[in-house]
């Protein structure tokens, strides 16, 4: 049974979204479906069927990056780069439904996304930007 | 001309399009006709293979099968001895050790043929502990299963330790550490007779790739060509395993006149691929009564694994360290890398350094019990000053002011306040005791003693008509920043902005050798290169007389223009010329073990639940001095990345064994730190400028992963009271160490 993942990455061309462990642990390979956060690697294709799919091909509008991503390029949240899809989607997603989250709810949203390379602290700072951001384009 | 650029939080490189997804790595290419290369690997840690078995129930004839018969040059991966295969013919010497190797156009076809091969092997008796292999009673590598030994010797430590009022023994281990890098390792190959080999892959060090290759396929250099994707992680783990995986992917091609690619599962990664190299090491340390330092006599021994690789290098960085950045006149420290039946260890993060430090660290605070003084009073009397000398004999000459670095790390994090305030409220009892605790300690950049010198790298830079400025270097950049803080270096060097300079991809077609990227070198040495070939670059466009001394960057491209209209081309190089006054004798092992030293102090404060006996990191303060800092956001993302990882190797990452491999080879049950887990990371740079660095800056990658570990320990040795002396401080071994200290 095909993975979502592999649909996206070699089918669509869609290789923006990783694969990190293949077991559902890392969270590279996160994507949304129908707005809700899910694991590629552990999604069987055909459950996506008919559904709305966003990877990080689809979060930057026309060219213009997302706040989060703009916040994570200011702040240093993306090293190597291997998490940042999945960290950038876990991020949108959590800002949409908690559009003033405090530092513990970014880190609870985080939780399922691993990062070996950022010690995740100009993660939290870059998601908080993006909050911060957000918030004050809305006044 | 603007303001530098050094020093600013300039933006990553390729942060644009590593945000957006379109950063590629090598699993993100997938050239028509394609082969997914496996590889088919010992099942026992060590024996004489006695068949190779093929399940007659599929048609072998649809695979590329590639044995060690198959080699064209020499089956031995270049590094320091070569004493490694690429693929084992006649005997096993670890479990993974790879025999075979399959390709097939359809990945799951070739995952399907990997499980029916069978390797036969009849078995010999394996080593797997440091004391095994030292008691030799089974002999695996060379006469007396020691790859390599080093000896530091001041003083004369026997005299000083029967003198002394006070001496306190011990004896600290720790662990495999997991790379973990999230990208697992690659490579993308093409190669026949013809057209010679190229590789594309994740890696840390193109030209070691390159060497390697030639030597497998016994062609000249030119034939081989070496391209680094974009990397998602390296750590050291991408420094030596790539190529071997390089190789193999190229012997699969070469067979099969196909592209082949392999890139390594999760599993596969953590069981066959390097991790950090265990160790024991022990100490005698003796002190006067006002608790100055008379000897230090260690003992550090490290697991090397079955095959030597680095673990030489590995050892030396390890051993100089050992002493740590204290005044003693009397040293020994004599230090082994050892074989033993597991998969070759390698280079990681510290590179040695990490688990002496520990140890000595530890030491450290049970010697400053033994005399009555706080940890911090004690070190206070203890540290290097200017003008003092190294266990190896190193005379310090930069301005080092240890004590001071001390003084903000407590204050930061509240220390003096906290730790009585914890000793207090302890002794009232509960489940839940804090402690704080630190460490100090210092880290060499660039290469060990004549490396730098032996290595003799070049970077190059050009400009096109146009003013494109590209920096030619084969450094990689794998997270850590080259691509960002090099373009700020040039650009200060030439007086234009970071965003005019192209870094061009390390490709051994088109960069000269820069060297590898590891040992902390690539800002420190590398960048040094890097300014000094854009300061020429822009002397030829002054001395030609197209460019005045003081310029704007319109005026700089019109010069290039014309420059480049009256030359042809406008291209500097720089090679490395080691800084005056260094010396270093290898086979004695003393002198200037490094140009420069980062010197830290770093402290954990922690809460141990002594029901559960989980220890939880509450706060981490870390200080540094690191020369002048490039890029702030940069600089204090690599010290918080490494403290994460020493978190992780103090508490969490624990490698179980059994018969010589990984058990648990799964991030769900070999636990690095996420969001939950760590606490705050507080990250302060003392700065000061170091003359021989670019804009001052020394090297900082590696510094990080030395301090966490014993910092932790110290803070739970404060909350517990128990002697702990192990690594990984799992719940296991803290309750362990708390009966044991009971009874
Ligand atoms: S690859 Fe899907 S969670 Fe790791
Ligand atoms: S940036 Fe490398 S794993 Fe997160």
């Amino acid at each position: 049974m095909a993975r979502l993942l592999d649909v996206l990455r070699q089918q669509a061309g869609l290789t923006g979204t990783k694969e990190g462990c293949g077991e559902g642990e890392c969270g590279a390979c996160a994507v949304r479906i129908d707005g809700e956060l899910v694991n590629s690697c552990l999604v069987p294709a055909a459950h996506a069927a008919n559904a709305s799919i966003q990877t990080i091909e689809g979060v930057a509008a026309r060219g213009d990056l997302h706040v989060v991503q703009e916040a994570f390029l200011e702040h240093g949240g993306a090293q190597c780069g291997i998490c940042t899809p999945g960290m950038v989607l876990a991020a949108v997603d959590l800002l949409e439904r908690f559009p003033h989250p405090t530092e513990a709810q970014v880190r609870a949203a985080l939780a399922g996304n691993l990062c070996r390379c950022t010690g995740y602290m100009r993660i939290f700072e870059s998601v908080l930007e993006a909050a911060r951001r957000i918030s004050a384009s809305r006044l | 001309m603007d303001a530098p650029q050094t020093g600013r939080s300039v933006r990553r490189k390729e942060g644009r399009a590593k945000l957006t997804g379109q950063a590629l790595y090598v699993d993100d290419v997938a050239p028509a006709g394609v082969l997914h290369g496996v590889t088919v690997r010992s099942p026992i840690a060590r024996g004489v293979v006695t068949g190779i078995h093929f399940d007659p129930a599929i048609d072998w004839d649809e695979f590329t099968i590639v044995t060690a018969a198959d080699i064209p040059g020499v089956n031995r991966v270049k590094l320091i001895v070569d004493d490694q295969p690429y693929l084992a013919s006649d005997v096993v010497n670890h479990a993974e050790e790879p025999v075979v190797l399959v390709a097939h156009a359809d990945r799951a076809r070739a995952e399907d043929a990997r499980r029916r091969i069978r390797i036969d092997v009849d078995p010999r008796p394996p080593v797997f502990t440091i004391d095994e292999a030292l008691a030799k009673r089974e002999v695996i590598w060379g006469e007396d299963n020691v790859f390599k030994r080093y000896r530091v010797s001041k003083g004369d430590v026997e005299r000083a330790l029967g003198l002394a009022a006070i001496v306190v023994e011990g004896e600290y281990e720790t662990g495999a550490q997991e790379q973990l890098y999230i990208e697992p390792n690659g490579m993308l190959a093409v190669a026949d007779p013809e057209h010679g080999i190229t590789v594309w892959g994740s890696m840390q060090c193109p030209y070691y790739i390159h060497a390697a290759l030639a030597r497998l396929f016994a062609v000249p250099e030119e034939r081989v060509r070496v391209v680094q994707m974009e990397t998602g992680g390296g750590f050291g783990g991408k420094e030596e395993y790539p190529s071997m995986l390089a190789g193999h992917a190229a012997l699969l091609a070469w067979k099969s006149k196909r592209p082949v690619k392999m890139i390594y599962g999760r599993a596969e990664d953590m069981v066959a691929t390097t991790k950090r190299h265990p160790s024991r090491t022990r100490h005698r340390t003796a002190i006067d009564r006002e608790g100055r330092l008379l000897a230090m006599d260690i003992d550090f021994v490290i697991d090397g694994g079955a095959y030597c690789t680095l673990s030489p290098v590995v050892l030396s960085r390890g051993t100089i360290h050992a002493a740590g950045p204290y005044s003693c006149p009397n040293v020994r420290v004599s230090a082994r890398a050892v074989a033993t039946s597991v998969p070759p260890h390698g280079a990681f993060r510290g590179f040695g350094a990490p688990q002496s430090i520990f140890a000595l660290e530890r030491q450290m605070d049970r010697v400053a019990a033994a005399a009555g003084l706080s940890p911090e009073e004690f070190r206070r009397r203890n540290f290097i000053r200017p003008g003092e000398t190294l266990a190896v004999g190193q005379t310090i000459k930069e301005p080092v002011n240890m004590p001071a670095l001390l003084d903000r790390a407590l204050a930061m994090s509240s220390y003096r306040a906290k730790r009585e305030r914890f000793t207090r409220e302890n002794g009232r009892g509960g489940p839940a005791r804090k402690g704080i605790g630190f460490a100090t300690f210092m880290h060499g950049a660039g290469f060990t003693g004549s490396g730098e010198v032996h290595l003799r790298s070049i970077v190059s830079v050009d400009v096109s008509r146009e003013g494109n400025v590209r920096v030619l270097a084969a450094s990689t950049e794998i997270g850590q920043g080259t691509n960002t803080i090099f373009s700020q270096i040039a650009a200060d060097a030439l007086g234009i902005d970071p965003d005019d300079i192209e870094i061009v991809r390390p490709d051994t077609s088109e960069v000269p050798n820069s060297g590898p990227t590891v040992a902390s070198r690539t800002c420190m040495v590398v960048g040094k290169l890097v300014e000094t070939a854009a300061l020429s670059i822009r002397h030829t466009l002054v001395d030609s007389g197209y460019l005045g001394a003081v310029y704007d960057r319109e005026h700089f491209f019109a010069a290039c223009e014309r420059y480049v209209d009256a030359f042809g081309r406008l291209r500097a190089s720089s090679q490395y010329e080691p800084p005056s006054g260094l010396t270093w004798d290898d086979e004695q092992y003393v002198g200037d073990a490094y140009g420069t030293y980062a010197w830290a102090a770093y402290v954990a404060e922690v809460t141990v639940d002594l029901t559960t006996w989980t220890t939880r990191v509450d706060d981490f303060v870390a200080v540094q001095e690191v020369g002048r800092v490039i890029n702030p956001t940069l600089a204090a993302g690599q010290i918080e990345g490494g403290v994460a990882q020493g978190i992780g190797w103090a508490l969490y990452e624990d490698v179980v064994w059994r018969e010589g491999r990984m058990l648990n080879a799964q991030m769900t049950n070999y636990i690095m730190p996420a969001s939950m887990d760590l606490p705050d990371i507080r990250v302060y740079f003392e700065e000061v400028p170091y003359p021989n660095g670019p804009g001052g800056a020394k090297g900082i990658g590696e510094l990080p992963m030395d301090g966490a570990a014993p910092a932790i320990v110290n803070a739970v040795a404060q909350a517990t009271g128990a002697n702990l002396t192990r690594l990984p401080l799992t719940p296991e071994r803290l309750m362990a160490a708390m009966e044991m200290s009971v009874a």
